[in-house]
């Protein structure tokens, strides 16, 4: 119906003034549903990088044995419990051998095995327990990314040297080049020099975490061969709980999704993407109303001549036409020029690989142009529907008599 | 001449109970091809209702209305507008031209709206029913800037644009100083004479009414004469 096409365009074009306060308001509508796609978005991929995104994506740990607890056979006799070893007791012994094929699946990046376990940093008198990781040189930032933490030093591991967080060294007292001795459950003990200080944002891991090498570890631990923990990272950390299944098909090994341990945190994501659903519906009902708001105007304003049309023989069918197009034409141009205008107001805004902390995390790739064009267009029509049933219901008579 | 169309026992009220109003009480009328026929009447007589329904914009509440041999009293809403589009044209008091459309696309305005675009053969025969009309050089001027009495022509052309057999004239000459009057009346004989269209013209004027070959008075909702 190209006819009909003609006049709703020269319906447009008429009154410049109103149809560009028209397609102002669809604009706006479209800006604020891309404004809010790149924050939440944005938002979402910040706080996953700077969360999930720093933790091993999948996690291949051998089942812990817990102590045993030794019962009596008689009445009477008193049930005695086995203290749990603070030794790192469940070991995988053949896990290294299936290294190459964990590397070979599609969408993991890297993997690190590690010996872990706890153990005590002594200086002098002063004492602090801490949790002992222990990594392949090469490997320290392949899950966690250290070298970006980095404060002092170099986040290289060789034997006997230990990469140690901010608040830790704060707490001994100590500076880079020092000797600090670690020692293990089992008595072990290992001398070793600071060569890396690192601060993440999570206080936690600066008090409680140190890094290893991992051929010190197995001293240490007295665990000459296996490990004790294999992490992996994966390209995209949403694809984890199938990549999981499919490592533990393929190895028979236990390897779990980060997503297990980070319910809550998948929970708020969750949460906050649904917010950004209501705000961008918001957005879209805004839109349909202005749109049924002004074309219902125009219908009104409009009856003598559709009467005339009417009588000069139009259908209904093309009277509703002629205002579908003029809806559909208006979320073309509102849809176009918010999008424009969204893109261009988020230009400014750092890219997400250059996220950090002070700038707000809007994501621009993350605009969903397309989508906010599609779904305005769509809006844009069924918001012109009633007003163009209601121009088809005209009745020429007394629409030529106005 | 042969018969165009035929009204039988035309009757049409407005409202009902205490406030109904009949308009037409049984009103016959038959129309010939190739006629030029004044309708005339004091207000409220019933003219303008009669032309309505003759242009099959209302349907009478009783009586046949057959034009062409079609009973158009039983038509569908879509029937009756493809109908009009094809044999029917209006001529409106105040010539009711699209005020955002130039005087070409008024007069093309019935063909495009039925072959769903603008042709270069319909831009053609709007462009010579406008020369007829002495309009030629205002083929492109945009409707709000033509004079009254052009505007009443560009009417005149675009109910001729789909050579229809009838066209129904509502006071053509009414909004019109007495040369527009003569000059407007003076092609409607025209185009009756040579393209041999019928034209019903309901008009106070005694004077444009004597132009026409046929008076036919209406009184009462009736044909009185």
């Amino acid at each position: 119906m190209l006819y009909a096409l003609k006049i709703a365009s020269r319906y447009l074009t008429a009154s410049k003034a109103q149809t560009a306060l028209l397609v102002l308001g669809v604009a706006v509508g479209v800006f604020i549903f891309i404004f809010m796609s790149a924050l939440i978005g944005g938002l979402a991929e910040f706080i996953l990088s700077r969360t999930a995104g720093d933790i091993s994506h999948i996690t291949i740990e051998a089942k812990a044995t817990d102590p045993a607890l030794l019962l009596g056979r008689l009445p009477g006799q008193t049930l005695l419990v086995q203290e749990k070893s603070g030794r790192a007791q469940a070991t995988l012994p053949t896990a290294l051998s299936f290294l190459p094929l964990i590397e070979a699946v599609p969408h993991v990046i890297a993997v690190s095995p590690q010996v872990n376990g706890s153990g005590t940093l002594r200086r002098g008198t002063q004492t602090t327990p801490v949790s002992v990781i222990g990594v392949e040189p090469g490997r320290e930032s392949d899950i966690i990314n250290l070298q970006s933490y980095l404060i002092e030093g170099t986040s290289r591991l060789t034997a006997g040297t230990i990469l140690m967080g901010q608040s830790q060294i704060d707490d001994l007292s100590l500076f880079l080049g020092q000797t600090v001795k670690l020692e293990a459950p089992g008595g072990t003990v290992a001398n070793l020099t600071l060569t890396g200080i690192y601060k993440i944002g999570t206080g936690g891991q600066n008090t409680r975490t140190v890094y290893i090498n991992i051929a010190t570890a197995r001293t240490l631990f007295a665990l000459p061969q296996g490990v004790t923990r294999i992490e992996i990272k994966l390209d995209d950390l949403n694809n984890a709980d199938a990549i999981a299944t499919e490592i533990s098909a393929l190895t028979g090994l236990n390897a779990e999704s980060w997503t297990i341990k980070a319910a809550q945190l998948k929970e708020a994501l969750r949460a906050q993407a649904q917010t950004g659903y209501f705000l961008k519906t918001f957005a879209m009902i805004t839109i349909i109303i202005g749109v049924a708001s002004a074309l219902l105007l125009s219908t009104y304003r409009r009856r003598p001549e559709i009467g005339i049309m009417r009588a000069m023989g139009a259908s209904r069918k093309f009277v509703v036409f002629v205002f579908v197009t003029q809806g559909a034409l208006i979320g073309v141009l509102g849809g176009l020029s918010g999008a424009g205008l969204g893109y261009l107001a988020l230009l400014p805004f750092p890219r997400r690989d250059a996220f950090h902390a002070g700038t707000l995390p809007i994501d621009i790739t993350q605009g969903s142009y397309g989508l906010a064009i599609i779904l305005t267009v769509i809006g844009a029509i069924l918001a012109s529907i009633w007003p163009a049933r209601s121009a088809a219901r005209v009745d020429p008579v007394t629409a030529i008599g106005q | 001449m042969t018969e165009l169309l035929e009204v039988r026992s035309l009757v049409k009220t407005f409202g009902s109970g205490d406030t109904e109003t009949r308009v037409l009480r049984g009103l016959d009328l038959t129309l010939g091809t190739n006629e030029l026929a004044a309708l005339l009447g004091p207000s409220g007589s019933g003219k303008s209702t009669l032309l309505t329904i003759l242009g099959t914009l209302m349907h009478p509440t009783s009586g046949s209305h057959t034009m062409l041999g079609h009973d158009l009293t039983q038509a569908t809403d879509a029937e009756l507008t493809e109908f009009r589009n094809l044999h029917i044209g209006f001529v409106f008091q105040f010539h009711n031209l699209l005020p955002d459309f130039t005087a070409l696309e008024n007069v093309i305005f019935p063909t495009a709206i039925r072959e769903g675009r603008e042709t270069a053969a319909s831009r053609a025969r709007g462009r010579e029913l406008l020369q007829r009309m002495g309009l030629a050089d205002r083929v492109d001027f945009p409707a709000p800037k033509l004079s009254g009495g052009q505007k009443q022509r560009v009417a005149v052309a675009r109910a001729l644009m789909n050579s229809p057999q009838l066209v129904l004239a509502d006071e053509p000459t009414g909004n019109l100083d007495r040369a527009s009057a003569v000059q407007v009346m003076d092609l409607i004989g025209q185009i009756n004479r040579e393209e041999g269209t019928t034209f019903l013209i309901s008009t106070h004027d005694e004077k444009i009414a004597a132009t026409c070959r046929r008076q036919i008075v209406v009184g009462d909702g009736l044909v009185t004469g």
